[in-house]
């Protein structure tokens, strides 16, 4: 098991404009983590220095042991080839064999309702599919940990309400969830615990009905007045 | 003008009669392009999705440098060949020199740093977009440079036949380490070159529009193919 | 796959292709350099397919400038050298690049000029004379200035005519650092002179104005010489295939072949092997 990730110190700086300040925590295994915060406040930038495409300029990111994380993306990028293929495709890369691969595709793409447009090419599927799609990917590497980053953000209420349900299904199938969303009432709806970010700052850390019902910082009330920008 | 009608009534007169010679000159410049752009596009099409991936100090003068190649001039490629090539040069044991395949090298050099240098641009292109969920899948410098020349084929197909056009225009360099022997190393550029230093222009101009027909064509057929394959990709 | 075994694995197909794209069955043949001369005025083209008939030994030929063709023997790319330069040859043979030259045939140079004519020419055959007018009337002259046979005689008249035509150069003496063919359109552009061989001028088809307007003078006469390149050299020299071209060449059948060439009326080689 990977879990738990220990941040420590965390600093992350870009032309000398400071992105995520000195942020130390653990994400422990089991709830799902939604990262809650107003634009700019770091929420992408903090998940994707914890999933390793960026580096810290300072501090670190300790993961618990090793093991398969993998991210699905605010605009799902689909190679040009067809829906199954990109599932195929990233289990290859994660050293699975060709028969094993298919066969595991075969049955996530099921598992997420995209049977019937399996052998369609992927870049023309719509957004909805193609987020589903994004989302059969990283189930299927079986990961410790999926990081999601606004995975609804360009989506329609019913392709919103099936990208929902996909996520609870890998959650319950034993893989961490760490989650951005802009959506208050997704978080609800998702999250088990949230992570509060002003500022790049580790504002308020709480349980999904406590941050909502009580929120303590100052910040975090602002915010859910809809006050802060 | 009359010139160029008389060049026009010669081009339609030498594909309508296509005689045996001209076939043979027709085919083997073909040939000749053809295998050159396959060797070109083994080696350039990895060296630009690698240059467009890989970070390492140098790759910006590594880049300039190749984008300069682009410019080569054939004359100076061919000379190059053809002291390498000669029984003098350092292979001339192989007796390559004034043999097809002397052309093929010749135009494989000249077409590699083109080839390289726009397939560079594009998969750097397409790099931006996909840098992040390969790297999210954990691919390694070469395994995204293979999936990026796959995914931007398209867009590299016309890299590859701007490479073609390039190969099959060319005569200096095949002019030198060809020699343009009658029935052995004749192709239509050198064609065009000898009947033009004969003074028969009309044929010359007639053979040269022969020639840009051949290109169009190819162009166009490789055009319908990507299209097609473009709307079922997306 | 690892990045080294898609190398690998590109460098044997480049490998297989530039193998494939050899000649699959390797006709017996030589490599002959000769002139423009021979080539563009269309003799090989007559006389080639005979002997290639009668032997089934393809003859390949490069034709360049005497000057280059002579280099390109020099480094060992021919196998036969077949020109018209007697001084250049008999140097080429006391550098050791050939045993021995033999004389095979002589053509004849011409002087060709705008109708206009306008350094006054008048015709006749002197051909001095007629250079000595050209330098004084500064009319244009266009020349091959390649080192090729007939740059070479070019120069020998002016020589000969005590004139030395750089003087002229940029103004009304122009070289064009190219084969006859070019050199000829280029006379034809701008109603020059030009010194040119009667063969190529007679395929010649962008003549515009220019005619024949010096011929005729003993001076004008142009021996071609036949040499096989020294396996002493060389050791890759083809010497019995090489030799066998050239025993032909001077045989009466050779020299006949020669002989039959004609563009219209006219013939443009003499044979001439003793």
């Amino acid at each position: 098991m990977m879990l738990p990730l220990n941040l420590k110190a965390l600093c992350f700086v870009v032309a000398n404009r400071p992105i995520i300040r000195d942020m130390s925590c653990e994400i422990t295994a089991g709830p799902k983590t939604v990262i809650l915060g107003p634009n700019g406040a770091g929420k992408s930038v903090l998940m994707r220095l914890c999933h390793g495409l960026l580096h810290p300029t300072s501090g670190s990111v300790a993961w618990h042991g090793r093991g398969r994380q993998a991210m699905v993306f605010q605009r799902p990028v689909m190679l040009r080839r067809s829906a199954i293929g990109n599932v195929i495709y990233g289990l290859r890369l994660a050293g699975v064999s060709r028969k094993e691969a298919e066969s595991r595709a075969a049955h996530v793409l099921e598992a997420v309702g995209l049977t019937a447009i399996a052998q369609r090419a992927a870049r023309v599927l719509s957004g909805g599919e193609q987020q589903r799609l994004a989302l059969a990917r990283a189930w299927a590497l079986e990961p410790g940990v999926l990081f999601l980053d606004e995975p609804t953000a360009n989506l329609d209420p019913n392709a919103t309400r099936d990208v929902e349900s996909i996520i609870s299904a890998i959650h319950a199938s034993g893989t961490k969830i760490i989650m951005t969303t802009h959506s208050l009432g997704q978080a609800r709806r998702l999250g088990d615990e949230i992570l509060f970010l002003s500022d790049g700052r580790l504002v308020e850390r709480a349980p999904v009905d406590t941050f909502f019902r009580r929120p303590k910082s100052s910040e975090a009330v602002a915010f859910l007045q809809g006050e802060l920008p | 003008m009359s010139d160029i009608s008389a060049a026009l009534a010669e081009a339609l007169r030498l594909i309508g009669g296509m005689d045996a010679q001209l076939a043979q000159i027709v085919l083997l410049s073909v040939r000749v392009s053809l295998v050159a752009v396959t060797i070109a596009a083994l080696v350039a099409l990895p060296l630009g999705a690698c240059l467009a991936i890989a970070r390492f100090p140098g790759r910006q003068a590594l880049v300039a440098i190749l984008n300069a190649l682009m410019g080569l001039p054939p004359v100076v490629v061919g000379l190059l060949i053809y002291l390498l090539l000669s029984r003098a040069g350092p292979l001339g044991e192989f007796g390559l020199l004034f043999t097809p395949t002397a052309m093929i090298l010749a135009q494989a050099v000249l077409v590699t740093p083109i080839i390289a240098a726009l397939s560079r641009q594009v998969i750097e292109d397409a790099w931006i977009e996909y840098e992040e969920q390969l790297r999210s899948l954990n691919a390694g410098t070469v395994a995204a440079a293979r999936t990026l020349l796959w995914d931007a084929r398209f867009a590299l197909m016309t890299v590859v036949l701007a490479g073609f056009g390039r190969a099959a225009a060319e005569v200096g360099a095949v002019m030198i380490v060809g020699g343009n022997i009658d029935g052995v190393t004749r192709v239509m550029t050198t064609t065009i070159a000898l009947e033009t230093s004969k003074g028969d222009l009309p044929l010359a101009l007639g053979l040269g529009m022969v020639l840009v027909a051949i290109i169009i064509g190819v162009n166009l057929l490789a055009n319908v193919v990507k299209l097609t394959a473009q709307k079922r990709h997306g | 796959m690892s990045g080294y075994k898609i190398l690998f694995k590109n460098i044997y197909l480049v490998l297989f292709l530039l193998w494939a794209s050899q000649p699959q069955a390797q006709n017996k043949f030589i490599i002959v350099a000769s002139t423009t001369s021979t080539e563009q005025s269309g003799l090989f083209k007559h006389l080639l397919p005979v002997y290639e008939k009668k032997s089934g030994v393809q003859v390949r030929v490069v034709a360049l400038g005497t000057g280059q063709a002579l280099d390109m023997a020099r480094r060992g790319d021919a196998d036969v050298v077949f020109v018209h330069d007697k001084e250049a040859e008999e140097k080429f043979i006391a550098d050791g690049f050939s045993v021995r030259r033999f004389e095979v045939m002589v053509n004849d140079f011409v002087l060709v000029g705008p109708k206009a004519d306008a350094a006054k020419l008048g015709g006749g055959q002197d051909i001095i004379a007629a250079y000595k007018k050209i330098a004084e009337a500064k009319a244009p002259f266009a020349s091959r200035g390649d080192k090729s046979g007939t740059h070479a005689a070019e120069m020998r008249l002016w020589k000969a005519a005590g004139i030395d035509p750089q003087t002229g150069k940029g103004t009304w003496y122009r070289e064009t650092g190219s084969s006859m063919g070019p050199t000829l359109n280029t006379a034809s552009a701008m109603n020059a002179y030009a010194f040119t061989d009667r063969g190529t001028w007679l395929s010649f088809r962008n003549r515009g104005d220019l005619v024949i307007v010096v011929e005729g003078d003993q001076r004008l006469f142009n021996q071609y010489g036949v040499m096989l390149v020294n396996p002493a050299k060389h050791a890759h020299i083809k010497r019995e295939l090489g030799q066998a071209f050239i025993d032909w060449v001077l045989a009466p059948e050779g020299q006949k072949t020669i002989a039959a060439y004609k563009i219209g009326n006219d013939q443009l080689f003499f044979p001439n092997a003793r």
